[in-house]
């Protein structure tokens, strides 16, 4: 495949595996917990990395996976204790956070580690980071990553697709049915911190919020149905990510920076012309509604 | 001139009519009580006579005017949950806002202020209560102080929200007497209420809304049972001697 | 050079200075973001003003601190206003709509920036000092400018603090009547950009955000009235800024932000765990001596109770006292708290024990007598609560400060119910019938009903 190829791919799996999970965390009313663990990944890869002293991905991943987990928990736990829950995820994240900076500065000075990298991403450099097995070129790391995370996210969902779906709804009626709900929530935490470190290093951090929430939200407005809003979301994402592709080359600015604003541009159409919750159709129904009256 | 006149006023929210083509007036220095089934937009009908809740079409006019330029002549007491009660405040303090209209932008309010909303805390039976956290009242006693509150404002007319939903009857007691007094004052009261039992006893002047106006005038002549079955729909069932039992979907 | 040369120095001075105010503005502003539940505010307008001090850079040619305020105001604006419209036009939820924004704004921020760094006009480390600020770098007049819009900020705050309580605890009301809804709200949102326009430079959004969520947070536990709620949170805000830079300062290397950051949540994690009235250990201990103290009066009613029942039979062989399982079946009680309360009951001799059952003492009959008197005539309180809720009887005690007719009414209803309870100690049976007609009232410190 053409490098060019190997980068829209890429992309498109960002769009995929986050526009998915990002539907839940949208329902779940969960988008700024989203936020908060994008930015405390910081605090895993450089963890990750004085435990593991490599910059491999694997450790990487697990150290992003612990810390993910981590950030839920305290969350939870400050919720548990009647902490305002924006305060909650506010002070939680950004403690990690700069918990993560002091480490770094502390031990991984000296080394190079690419923090502009992490929080920006630099999907431009996907294609040439490659996998090999056995001496055979198999293609982009981050291509794998994210294939690996878009089947287990899919296994996930399609396993526990029943409970994700009533514990998104219905929480309490869940737990009266005897269904593990805080087991459901961290799984999806879970698959958040596995998606956001896929992710980063395509888009970084700081833009895997947008490839979340955005897409999902903007198919939050066109349909009713969760298995129909899981298929858009996913739609739109890929979609974000192709379109911010093209044009960041066009323009010759920050790739990842696009693809956000894609997104939001497709959010943007969405939110005036969807045909049943757009702001045109809403304006029209009033009208309709007072020239009868 | 009547304090509140309404002419064709329609609500949707988010492309549901809630409100069509309400008419009505309601003339001065009565308790008047807005009756009507579930989600049939009597709080809706008080928020779009306020300007909370934005109007499709129609007018609304408070003595002659519309309601901008007559807002210091309103009180409105809003539903008890439209307020997060572990706000760091007490009574006194909550009673108080009532009279920042009177007092205007950045001055504090000043010592004939506090003795007004002390006053209106105690014709409420809360003036033990003045310095306590909101956090620390009953239901029914959080209910009062924005009564309190509204009186504070030193209306003419008022506009109350469910005020009587789920309160202790010590609060119910006291709500009554305040209403009465308000009226012996020649004030009007517009009160959204939910309980049919008590309309007779406490109001003289209904309106009956389902979406629509069914009917609007003085109790004894409004308040029939051929009336109630338009606004409830069916879903009323009379026992014997004028009970009724309502039936929720 | 020790931690006290270092202080002395300058820089450093200017740096405290600095933070100090910082740490004050975000704290007051960001109770205001905290009371109205939108913490995370703060976040979303340091992301959000990416894009508009880019767009000022662009239109302005250089750097220049006054349009880059200017821009990241507007922008700052935009997206608040983005957020509300969004939340009210349709059914995106408030926190989907904040993440939204924030990213879609940040996106665009960053690709401008990539615009500006490819004109190789911009700063190519300027997105890292966006992210971490730079407050080693702080010179004076940085300082002066920090000082003089903090106390701008603080002075508005000042005027229009009444007009923001009420905005903040019922925006409904406000707008009710007249307050100008909008127009503050607006006004507290460029307020906020302020703040974290001025402390971007210095030390980075995230820390920005940081200061207008935690300190807020942290006086929450302290206080109940809002005005010294925010005097609070400044103070804390400015204390962790001056406890970030110290340690930053001796640590020699550690940058300041994150440290700040730190400091903050130490101070958070402290007032959570040991405020007075709203903390953690206050509330455990209340919530643990509530726990013996209901357990006490359950024993002593339930084995009231069994003495009562003993005492109806007509062979008055009154039990030699009753079993764990038995007082514990009436009421239900833990094992622990049984055992516990059992010994401080027998230690205060009101019961006596031979190890496996229990008795009441006579002072021990005596006392569950008013116990069981108070409980039931609650009991009857509230049965007639139309009656008598006026009286507003919150506390089981305080049911012996009612007027003495009503306590007589009350006492009536209990007779008529069956429930009057049965003097235990000295007299029988029969006594207690000559007694029921006279109701002798004896208030005072030790409110004992004689009956």
């Amino acid at each position: 495949m053409s490098y060019e190829g190997w980068i829209l791919l890429t992309g498109a799996l960002v769009g995929i595996t986050c526009g998915i999970v990002g539907c839940f965390l949208i329902l779940r009313k969960m988008a700024m917990l989203a936020d908060a663990i994008s930015h405390t990944v910081l605090l895993g890869i450089v963890g990750a990395f004085l435990v593991s002293h490599s910059m491999a991905g694997v450790p990487m991943f697990i150290g992003a996976i612990i810390v993910g987990l981590l950030t839920a928990f305290f969350v939870q736990l400050l919720d548990s204790l009647r902490v305002q829950s924006d305060a909650a995820i506010g002070v939680v994240f950004t403690s990690l956070f700069a918990l993560g900076v002091i480490l770094l500065s502390l031990f991984a000075s000296r080394v190079h580690l690419d923090v502009d990298h992490a929080l920006m991403g630099e999907i431009a450099f996907v294609p040439w980071d490659t996998l090999e097995i056995f001496g055979k070129e198999m293609g982009p790391k981050a291509v794998w990553m994210l294939g690996f995370v878009l089947l287990a996210d899919l296994a996930v969902i399609l396993l526990f697709y029943k409970e994700l779906k009533i514990t998104s709804f219905d929480p309490q009626m869940a737990a009266a049915l005897g269904i593990p709900v805080l087991l459901i929530h961290y799984l999806l935490m879970g698959m958040l911190s596995i998606t956001t470190v896929a992710s980063f290093d395509s888009v970084g951090a700081i833009l895997v919020v947008a490839m979340l929430i955005v897409p999902g939200a903007a198919a939050y407005l066109l349909t009713d149905r969760l298995s129909v809003m899981l298929v858009l979301s996913a739609a739109i994402g890929a979609l974000s990510a192709i379109i911010g592709y093209y044009l960041a080359v066009w323009f010759n600015v920050s790739i990842s920076g696009m693809m956000a604003a894609a997104a939001g541009g497709i959010f943007a159409a969405v939110f005036i012309f969807s045909p049943k919750h757009g702001l045109i159709a809403k304006w029209a129904a009033n009208r309709k509604i007072s020239r009868y009256s | 001139m009547n304090p509140l006149m309404v002419r064709n006023l329609t609500v949707a929210y988010h492309r549901k009519p809630v409100l069509q083509e309400v008419s009505f007036s309601v003339p001065e220095g009565k308790l008047i009580g807005i009756i009507g089934p579930n989600g049939a937009g009597k709080s809706t009908l008080l928020k779009a006579i306020l300007r909370l809740v934005p109007a499709a079409s129609g007018e609304v006019l408070i003595y002659g005017k519309p309601y901008k330029a007559q807002r210091k002549l309103i009180g409105y007491v809003p539903q008890r949950g439209s307020v997060d009660w572990d706000f760091p405040t007490n009574a006194l303090d909550v009673v108080l806002m009532g009279r920042y209209g009177h007092i205007g932008w950045i001055k504090r309010p000043g010592k004939e202020d506090v003795k007004l909303a002390l006053s209106c805390l105690e014709k409420l039976g809360m003036e033990n209560y003045a310095h306590r956290q909101i956090n620390q009242l009953s239901g029914g006693q959080q209910q009062r102080v924005f009564l309190a509150r509204a009186l504070a404002q030193d209306a003419t007319i008022y506009f109350m929200d469910e005020p009587f939903a789920g309160v202790d009857a010590a609060t119910e007691k006291a709500i009554i007497s305040l209403l009465n007094e308000l009226k012996a004052q020649g004030k009007t009261v517009l009160v959204v209420h939910h309980d049919l039992h008590t309309v007779q006893e406490y109001f003289d002047w209904v309106l009956l809304l389902n979406m629509r106006v069914i009917g609007h005038g003085p109790t004894d002549e409004v308040f029939t049972v051929e009336n109630l079955q338009k606004t409830y729909g069916g879903r009323l069932t009379f026992l014997d001697q004028g009970k009724l039992l309502v039936k929720h979907e | 050079m020790n931690l006290f040369q270092h202080l002395s120095d300058a820089n450093t001075q200017w740096v405290l200075a600095g933070t100090l105010l910082l740490g004050m503005a975000s704290g007051v502003l960001g109770s205001f973001a905290y009371l109205k539940k939108q913490s995370l505010i703060g976040d979303a307008m340091a992301h959000a003003a990416l894009p508009g001090i880019c767009i000022a850079f662009l239109l302005y040619g250089q750097k220049s601190l006054f349009w880059f305020f200017a821009g990241a105001a507007f922008s700052g604006l935009l997206a608040a206003y983005f957020i509300q419209a969004i939340v009210k036009n349709s059914r995106i939820k408030e926190d989907a709509s904040i993440a939204l924004v924030l990213s879609v704004f940040f996106g665009i921020g960053i690709v401008l920036l990539t615009y500006i760094n490819q004109n190789g006009s911009g700063n190519q480390s300027g997105l890292n000092n966006y992210i971490f600020g730079q407050a080693a770098s702080l010179v004076g007049n940085d300082v002066k400018i920090i000082a003089i819009v903090a106390v701008i900020l603080l002075a508005v705050t000042a005027l229009f603090f009444k007009e923001f309580k009420l905005l903040t605890f019922d925006p409904q009301f406000a707008e009710g009547i007249g307050l100008p809804v909008r127009f503050f709200n607006g006004l507290l949102m460029v307020l906020i950009v302020s703040a974290v326009m001025i402390g971007l430079q210095a030390v980075g959004v995230i820390l920005m955000a940081a200061m207008l969520i935690t300190p807020a947070l942290s006086a929450r536990y302290w206080t109940e009235r809002m005005d010294r709620m925010v005097v609070i949170a400044g103070g804390i805000g400015a204390l962790s800024g001056v406890v970030g830079t110290i340690f930053s300062t001796a640590s020699e290397g550690l940058p300041t932000g994150p440290l700040i950051i730190l400091a903050a949540t130490l101070f958070f994690l402290f007032s959570m765990v040991f405020a007075p009235r709203r903390g953690l250990l206050v509330n455990i201990v209340k919530q643990m001596k509530m726990r013996r103290q209901t357990a006490r009066e359950n024993i002593m009613l339930s084995m009231f109770d069994l003495m009562e029942e003993e005492m109806r039979k007509p062979a008055a062989r009154h039990a030699t006292g009753f079993g764990e399982e038995q007082i514990r079946g009436l009421r239900p009680v833990s094992k622990r708290l049984f055992a516990r309360v059992m010994k401080q009951l027998i230690k205060e001799n009101l019961v006596s024990s031979d190890g496996n059952r229990y008795a009441l003492t006579e002072q021990g009959k005596e006392q569950a007598y008013q116990i069981a008197l108070k409980n039931r005539l609650m009991e009857v309180y509230k049965m007639y609560e139309m009656k008598f809720s006026h009286e507003e009887v919150e506390k089981q005690e305080d049911i012996f400060a009612l007027p003495e007719p009503l306590l007589q009414e009350l006492t009536r209803y209990l007779q008529q119910l069956g429930r009057m309870p049965v003097r235990l100690s000295k007299t029988g049976p029969g006594e207690n019938r000559r007694n029921r007609n006279n109701i002798i009232g004896q208030r005072g410190a030790d409110s004992r009903y004689e009956l």
